[in-house]
């Protein structure tokens, strides 16, 4: 069996999937973090995919969705940066990281 | 600029000083204010004398200049007609200030009145001596203003500040048509000077029609000022006065202004006859509504004042109807009726004076015994009102008799009748206030005035004899020659008749014998202005209550709505968290859904 670019595709959506659902239904603010991760991975796995599989007539594939890769991961890491030291200061401020306990902006 | 020149503006300028040095220094100097006016007024006397030998002249500067669009001078023309009225002006206007020294002795703001006073005499100067409308507008509003000064003296008194603000308004009501009037002649004529106007005869005269609604229109400043039909109700009501004011102004000169005005005009109303013809019909109309009302009032002051309306639109209908020599009947009807009413009127303040303020009529009587020079004075004015054969009134209600007699028979039937009522109403007044016996305790009281309030009342008897004798009449341009003696035979018989009907009915009379509920409340004019000015008040309430609530339902519904949204949109924040995420990717999926796949 040959492995195409629909497998990859796939494995991706089933990673974007999941990762959205534990957005929707974890209710650790860090769990919840790990699967936007999870998300944005699921996003990296296809672009590199596309890449892989959109060879030039020189013979080479397209690294512009590569190069996107590098840009995702790096604002990755930095996001991760960022929420980690939100949730840190919030679970000063309120001594949980459950997300059901942060609901005070509402009506 | 020889002395000559400079005459005219010392006339003009005179009471102007007056009335400046006393709201200006002498405010709370009564007894000086008092002299500073009577002199002042004296010296206008002695001018406008000096006046009448003077050769006329007109001198004048520019003040407005727009090159050839207009040019308004600030001038003064004393011509003829100009000193006729400076003699009335200022002759009775002596002898009102000399009389009011004494009539308002008490008054607590006597400064006031006299300072209010000479302003008067400054606009009405003005008035007469003006040589373009703007400047005569502009002391026409002067006049209007001093005269609600005047008339609200006693603002304290609620009914003295309704009557002056009644009079001021109705006085701009003619005003607005008077302003438009004189745009109107302008815009044909190119120039508002009166020698200016005359010399444009020819190209005013060619569209009549434009011309009969600028003559119409200067016209309704005259109805407003002279308190013609249908602009009549202020007079009365401003009876509210002091007496020596409704002597000077609402009898004498400043009604008779607009009387003055149509005889400055008469170059032009002989161009237009049709409009001619409509000032007759108003002046005609008023005097015989006035007279009828004039029957039943029970106000001493009240009954001067609807006969003065009637003798107005006498006035009124000879300036109309034969605009000859510069008003000719009218000018002299309005030269004699100045005395004899201003007689009456001081008169009238006298018997106030001697009875406390008290003004019905029915409640004086016999003050023939008591009031002797009062008495015989005002029985002169009466019978010179009537029309008496002999007296000033006769002569010049004759003259007015005799034109209409020419021009138009119907006009001198309702003069006839006019003459008749004036006769009956004057009659009865004088036998109910004057003689038989007393009806009340301060009529029991009574007594004649101090020398300074009767010596202006024989001055003005004596006049009001003699003002029409000798060269008198040819002032005003009237000849007695062949003219029908039909005219004065009737009007001799309107004299009688009105006098004997009203002796058979009233001497001795103790109270009211006739009952006219439609003359006492004088046609309900008041009521039917009161209800048509409510009446479109409510109205326009109405529809801008409409337009209101239109409007109203527009910007609630806005709101309601926005209000219903934000209640709708609400219940989306739910605060958590997880539940905004899902809403986020249904939203992204829907968005796809529409991107992708339709």
């Amino acid at each position: 069996m040959t492995i195409t670019l629909n497998h990859y595709l796939l494995v991706s959506g089933l990673l974007f999937a999941i990762g959205f659902a534990g957005v929707l239904l974890r209710r650790n603010i860090i769990t919840i973090f790990m699967c936007l991760e999870l998300m944005l991975n699921a996003a990296n796995l296809s672009l590199v995919a596309f890449s892989r599989f959109n060879v030039g007539p020189d013979g080479l594939p397209n690294f512009n969705a590569q190069v996107l890769v590098f840009f995702i991961i790096t604002v990755a890491a930095a996001e991760v940066s960022v929420g980690l030291a939100i949730i840190v200061a919030l679970f000063r401020a309120r001594q949980t990281t459950h997300v059901e306990d942060i609901a005070s902006l509402k009506f | 600029m020889d002395t000559a020149r400079l005459f005219p503006w010392f006339i003009l300028l005179n009471p102007l000083i007056a009335a400046v040095l006393i709201l200006v220094a002498t405010r709370k100097n009564h007894g000086v204010s008092a002299v500073i006016s009577t002199l002042s007024a004296f010296f206008g006397l002695a001018a406008a004398a000096c006046a009448w030998t003077s050769p006329e002249v007109h001198s004048a500067v520019q003040w407005i200049d727009f090159g050839n669009a207009l040019q308004i001078p600030l001038g003064v023309k004393l011509d003829h007609l100009a000193k006729v009225m400076l003699l009335v002006v200022t002759g009775i206007g002596f002898l009102v200030h000399l009389y009011s020294t004494v009539y308002m002795e008490h008054d607590e703001s006597k400064a006031r009145f006299f300072g209010h006073l000479s302003l008067f005499m400054f606009s009405m100067l003005g008035i007469v001596l003006a040589d373009n409308f703007a400047m005569m507008f502009i002391f026409w509003e002067l006049v209007g203003v001093s005269s609600y000064l005047l008339i609200g003296h006693w603002f304290t008194r609620d009914a003295a500040g309704k009557a002056a603000n009644k009079a001021f308004i109705m006085n701009r009501l003619g005003d607005f048509g008077f302003m438009l009037g004189i745009l109107m002649l302008w815009a044909t004529a190119g120039t508002v000077t009166f020698d200016g106007l005359e010399d444009q005869k020819a190209v005013l005269a060619q569209n009549p029609y434009f011309l009969g609604a600028a003559v119409l229109l200067v016209f309704c400043g005259a109805i407003g000022k002279s308190a013609q039909f249908p602009l009549h109700t202020w007079l009365p009501d401003a009876m509210e006065g002091p007496t020596p004011v409704s002597a000077l102004i609402h009898a004498a000169t400043m009604v008779a202004a607009g009387v003055y005005m149509l005889a400055r005009l008469a170059f032009l109303i002989e161009l237009s006859p049709v409009a001619g013809m409509v000032i007759a019909w108003v002046g005609a109309i008023t005097s015989i509504l006035a007279a009828l009302m004039a029957t039943q009032q029970d106000d001493i002051k009240r009954v001067l004042a609807y006969s003065t309306l009637s003798q107005l639109g006498y006035m009124v209908m000879a300036a109309g109807l034969a605009p000859d020599v510069e008003g000719g009947a009218a000018m002299f009807h309005l030269w004699t009726h100045a005395f004899f009413k201003a007689l009456l009127f001081l008169g009238a303040g006298a018997v106030i004076h001697a009875l406390h303020h008290e003004q019905d009529i029915w409640k004086m009587g016999g003050l023939s015994k008591t009031m002797r020079i009062t008495t015989a004075t005002f029985a002169l004015g009466t019978l010179a009102l009537t029309g008496c054969p002999g007296l000033a009134g006769f002569f010049s209600k004759d003259a007015i008799l005799l034109s209409a007699f020419a021009h138009n028979k119907a006009l001198f039937g309702i003069g006839l009748a006019t003459a008749f009522l004036t006769a009956f109403y004057m009659t009865r007044l004088f036998a109910v206030a004057f003689l038989g016996k007393a009806r009340s305790e301060a009529a029991h009281h009574g007594h004649d005035c101090p020398r300074r309030m009767t010596w202006p009342l024989v001055i003005l008897a004596f006049l009001s004899i003699f003002a029409a004798y000798g060269a008198v009449p040819h002032w005003f341009g009237i000849e007695h020659g062949d003219a029908p003696k039909i005219v004065p035979t009737l009007a001799i018989l309107a004299f009688l008749t009105g006098t004997g009907v009203a002796w058979m009915l009233y001497a001795g009379a103790e109270k009211e014998p006739l009952s006219l509920p439609l003359f006492r409340n004088k046609f309900y004019f008041d009521e039917i202005y009161g209800a048509i000015v409510a009446g479109t008040q409510d109205v326009l309430a109405f529809i801008a209550a409409g337009v209101d609530a239109i409007v109203l339902t527009v910007v609630r519904a806005v709101g309601g709505l926005t209000l219903g949204l934000g209640y709708a949109l609400r219940l989306f924040q739910v605060g958590n968290v997880q539940a905004y995420a899902f809403i986020f990717g249904l939203g992204v999926v829907t968005l796809i859904y529409f991107l992708v796949f339709r």
